[in-house]
């Protein structure tokens, strides 16, 4: 196989891939957008274009909006590649792909970019708590999927835990499809009413979000839904699955049956790529997660790579529809395109809708920042999901001398599954932070390395497009 | 001037933890001084092997130290386990070096035939295909045959460190991290250590610092002739158990799953992996084993071996600054209980062993 | 083996049925599904065990990053059942441990 040479390169098919492919198809740039799953969409408009339900209105005026976007990515005249994992980049933007196609098709080969965008956006935040591994344990984020791309719905005893808009959002979804909802246990602190009422000025600001959310949770008071505040700590029980929850409210313990639990705790960008390459990262501790550091145009720590939507920070599909714009904008003009000046005048009015729709972030972040127990939960509660480490066995590595993620993992195991960290990393560094007083900045993430998911040996072997030029490896044999 | 302690190691990887655990547990108050969670060292990309078969060709004694060390770990491992409370995964089935050709068998056999001549403890047998399918069912039809000697294990050399630090904290050493050390002033009765704002007094100093070395070295009267030598290892998704023996460039770890390796490269300090090489391990490795094919990869990783010029290990007392050591080699694993059982001794002021007689740094003088 | 669903299905727009063995068990299930959609819509609770301690565990995000929804797939072992659409004829295992050589 050849190697595949293009102007522009993008990772991921949701609102910022789509409207980056868009506006660069537009500037005149060859674009080549790869994504994994089999339909453009990305999480939050899955299955738009084709939706298994008979009545997709269910879910929303906000999602079914995004059937337009998908519409204009497919016209755009942008090469699209869906089933395809990209799973290693270098940084000359060489790009190693694997395509899954229908019975066994498909192939690996690379990719040589001339300026690349990682829009492979967020994943909810793993939510550890004793039995959150049980079978029936699910995220919200996830029942959703199997509502919008499966057309299921919840039948039995569910209950909904955590705090955050995706709560209330499918707490509205479960009612107008007719579902019932054993409880909803909302685990926002009461504490961080005070903190966010400083940021609800600004968040008027933002474009009818508060309004939104005012409306989602009339319904749900309206609704027969228990809706259970300030609950301060979460666990499941049952054997071989969940049959039931236990909670604590002012210290008081109920349990109530459950055959599904569905949690959320906010999302949290994937950084896995982006660790990958070695991009810089600060640990954003509004949002508790790590971002890459990005310029004001998306670029990364390294040139030509770029970051747009929620991977690069979590601010919602309309400002990962304008980011991928954005990020249009400046490699047009660093590929020669267009001119600064041309740039500006189009990013303008972009930029100033970026700033109004970010308005609505401080405030929500401040409300639902997740409690503590579910930050650096007990002992008890599994944190890496792959290995089945403990919170409590990360707190013996930290005694042990682990002053980091790194040594923490080659000690006990934690961050080695398949998942590679993404259900652990944050958990790992925060119970670490905690134990030795120091800063989540210090303390780090795992080193990521490729290939960024698992990734058969066949294809590693077959996805090289070797220089012609190079010189043939000598083997090295330990004297 | 008073000493915080008696001696201070420089580096908490595979060298210097098995020095740092053999003092402690000999009553010496011993300090390890460890750089950052995220530094680069070579003890977390080790493969893994307990190796002693091909080595020693420059020097015979580098096989008969090899040897030693391989002799001494069965009780070594048992002491890490004990205080760890955990299994390191450590096997001594013998080592197989697959062969792929006939040209291939013929050379491995004649450089094991020249190390077994200069010491007849260094035994090895020649397998055709089908005596190695017997031991390995899984090899490929590609593979000529291999040759197999009874001195080579494996170990987790990640539980082998987690270990160290086990027995190292029960025997009363203290170990600290975040603590790199730029400076190390020689004074009256010992050493000054300086890792950024902290300061420690030292009787003796063991600089196990692999490729930190070349700095700290010429500190103390010392030379470390040391490069680094990238290696890229992929490790794979768990498999139930299908080799029982370690190979050079595949090895089945206890937990199931496959180490692939076996790259040599000169990049500097670049740790990164690259699609080539990956390309290139991932070949070597369906090659003997064309079942491996649809066996996944979890991560793949870069490390630097501490590579002196021949290979070989130096250890080394300074002369202008007794009681400053250097102690250097890219086999940690192999070497460690070797360096916590014999090495020790002389830096602890018994006569060196005879078997290091070759191993200093003067050997590479220009 | 197959309880009651956790879930039930929603009125859908009309679409092909595909005929699928889990476990040696045939099952129709819309084109539309992935394997663990359609695992998790016939009642299947729990999909795998771990290799490390035979744990039960069933999807937990659906969307590809926690790894938990590994099933064997017309024999290729520890694929991702929510990245994969059921095709027909599809033979769907569950993972016990650990995957052998095959």
């Amino acid at each position: 196989m050849s190697m595949t040479h293009v102007d522009l390169l993008i990772i991921g098919a949701g609102p910022a891939g789509m409207s980056c492919a868009i506006q660069a198809r537009e500037a005149g740039l060859d674009v080549l957008l790869l994504d994994e799953n089999q339909q453009p969409g990305g999480q939050i408009y899955r299955s738009v274009a084709q939706s298994p339900l008979a009545d997709p209105d269910l879910l929303g005026k906000d999602y079914t909006a995004g059937a337009a976007l998908v519409k204009r990515f497919l016209a755009s005249g942008a090469t699209y590649w869906p089933g395809t994992l990209a799973w290693q980049i270098t940084r000359d933007r060489q790009v190693s792909f694997t395509r899954n196609g229908a019975n066994g098709s498909g192939g690996s080969g690379q990719i040589q970019a001339r300026a690349l965008v990682i829009a492979n956006g967020a994943q909810e935040r793993p939510v550890p708590f004793p039995g959150w591994t049980l079978p029936g344990v699910m995220g919200i984020g996830a029942a959703q999927t199997l509502l919008k791309s499966a057309a299921l719905l919840p039948s039995q005893r569910v209950v909904l835990a955590g705090s955050g808009p995706l709560l209330y959002l499918f707490a509205w979804q479960l009612i107008r499809s007719g579902s019932s909802v054993a409880a909803i246990l909302d685990t926002t602190p009461r504490a961080n009413r005070f903190p966010a009422l400083r940021y609800l000025f600004s968040a008027l600001r933002a474009p009818g979000y508060l309004l939104k959310g005012m409306g989602l949770l009339k319904t749900i008071r309206g609704s027969a839904t228990p809706h259970i505040q300030h609950v301060e700590s979460l666990s499941a029980q049952g054997q071989g699955a969940v049959g039931s929850v236990r909670y604590t409210v002012k210290g008081r313990e109920t349990q109530i049956d459950s055959d599904l639990l569905l949690v959320h705790q906010g999302v949290i960008p994937n950084v896995q790529l982006t660790r990958s390459l070695g991009c810089e990262h600060r640990w954003d501790e509004m949002q508790l997660c790590w971002r890459p550091e990005l310029d004001e145009w998306g670029q990364t720590s390294l040139t030509g790579i770029y970051v747009a939507g929620d991977g690069g920070g979590i601010d919602g599909a309309k400002v990962a529809e304008l980011s991928g714009a954005v990020a249009a904008l400046q490699i047009g003009q660093q590929l020669g395109f267009f001119t600064e000046s041309v740039r500006d005048t189009e990013a303008r009015p972009l930029k100033r809708q970026l700033n109004a729709h970010r308005a609505i972030r401080p405030f929500l972040d401040t409300l639902y920042r997740p409690a503590d127990i579910f930050r650096r939960p007990s002992d008890p509660t599994i944190v890496c999901r792959c290995e089945e480490v403990s919170a409590g066995d990360i707190r013996a590595m930290s005694r042990l001398g682990c002053s980091g993620p790194n040594q923490a993992k080659s000690f006990s195991r934690c961050g080695m599954g398949p998942c590679q960290g993404r259900m652990c990393g944050i958990t790992v560094g925060e119970i670490l932070a905690e134990a030795r007083h120091a800063p989540m900045q210090k303390v780090g993430y795992y080193r990521i390395r490729p290939p960024i998911k698992p990734v058969q040996l066949i294809d590693l072997a077959n996805a090289y497009v070797p220089d012609a030029d190079a010189a043939p490896m000598a083997a090295f044999v330990p004297k | 001037m008073k000493n915080d302690y008696d001696y201070v190691v420089v580096g908490g990887g595979l060298v210097g933890m098995a020095i740092a655990y053999g003092l402690a547990k000999r009553g010496v108050s011993t300090l390890v001084l460890d750089g950052e969670d995220s530094s680069v060292r070579a003890a977390r990309g080790n493969f893994g092997l307990v190796w002693v078969s091909s080595k020693g060709s420059r020097q015979i004694d580098y096989a008969r130290w090899s040897l030693e060390s391989s002799q001494l770990w069965p009780g070594f491992c048992q002491e890490l386990e004990d205080a760890s409370g955990m299994k390191l995964g450590y096997e001594k089935p013998g080592g197989i070096m697959i062969a792929m050709n006939e040209e291939s068998l013929a050379s491995s056999a004649a450089a094991l035939e020249k190390l077994h001549a200069q010491d007849s403890r260094l035994s090895y047998e020649v397998l055709d295909h089908r005596q190695l399918k017997q031991r390995i069912p899984a090899v490929g039809p590609d593979v000529t045959g291999a040759v197999y000697s009874p001195h080579d294990g494996h170990v987790s050399p990640l539980y082998t460190l987690r270990g160290l630090f086990a027995a190292f904290e029960h025997a009363g050493g203290v170990y600290r991290s975040d603590a790199r050390v730029d400076l190390i002033v020689p004074r009256d009765g010992g050493f000054r250590l300086t890792a950024g704002r902290q300061t420690f007094d030292a009787g003796k100093v063991v600089l196990c610092a692999g490729l930190g070395n070349r700095v700290l070295a010429p500190m103390v009267g010392l030379r470390a002739p040391v490069v680094p030598l990238r290696g890229q290892i992929l490790v794979t998704e768990r498999v139930k158990r299908f080799l029982d023996y370690p190979t050079l460039s595949v090895r089945q770890t206890a937990e199931g799953s496959l180490l692939l390796g076996d790259s040599a490269e000169d990049v500097d300090m670049d740790d990164g992996v690259t699609p080539g090489i990956i390309a290139h391990i991932a070949q070597k490795a369906i090659a003997p084993f064309p079942l491996l094919k649809n066996v996944r990869v979890v991560r793949a990783w870069g490390s630097l071996r501490i590579m002196t010029p021949d290979s070989m290990p130096v250890y080394e007392e300074s002369l202008a600054h007794p009681g400053a050591f250097v102690a250097l080699c890219h086999s940690g694993v192999t070497l460690a209980a070797a360096h916590c059982e014999k090495l020790v001794p002389w830096l602890m002021g018994a006569p060196r062993p005879s078997l290091l007689e070759y191993f200093y740094a003067k050997r590479f003088a220009v | 083996m197959p309880n009651v669903s956790l879930f039930s299905a929603l009125a859908a727009a009309p679409a092909a049925q595909v005929s699928i063995l889990i476990n040696d068990r045939s099952f129709s299930v819309p084109n539309y599904m992935t394997v663990a959609a359609a695992l998790l819509s016939v009642g299947v609770t729990q999909l795998r065990e771990t290799p490390v301690s035979n744990a039960p565990r069933a999807p937990f995000c659906m969307m590809g990053a926690c790894f938990e929804c590994l099933v064997e797939i017309d024999s290729v072992p520890n694929q991702q059942a929510c990245m994969t659409l059921v095709q027909p004829g599809m033979t769907i295992r569950s993972m016990i441990g650990a995957r052998s050589l095959k």
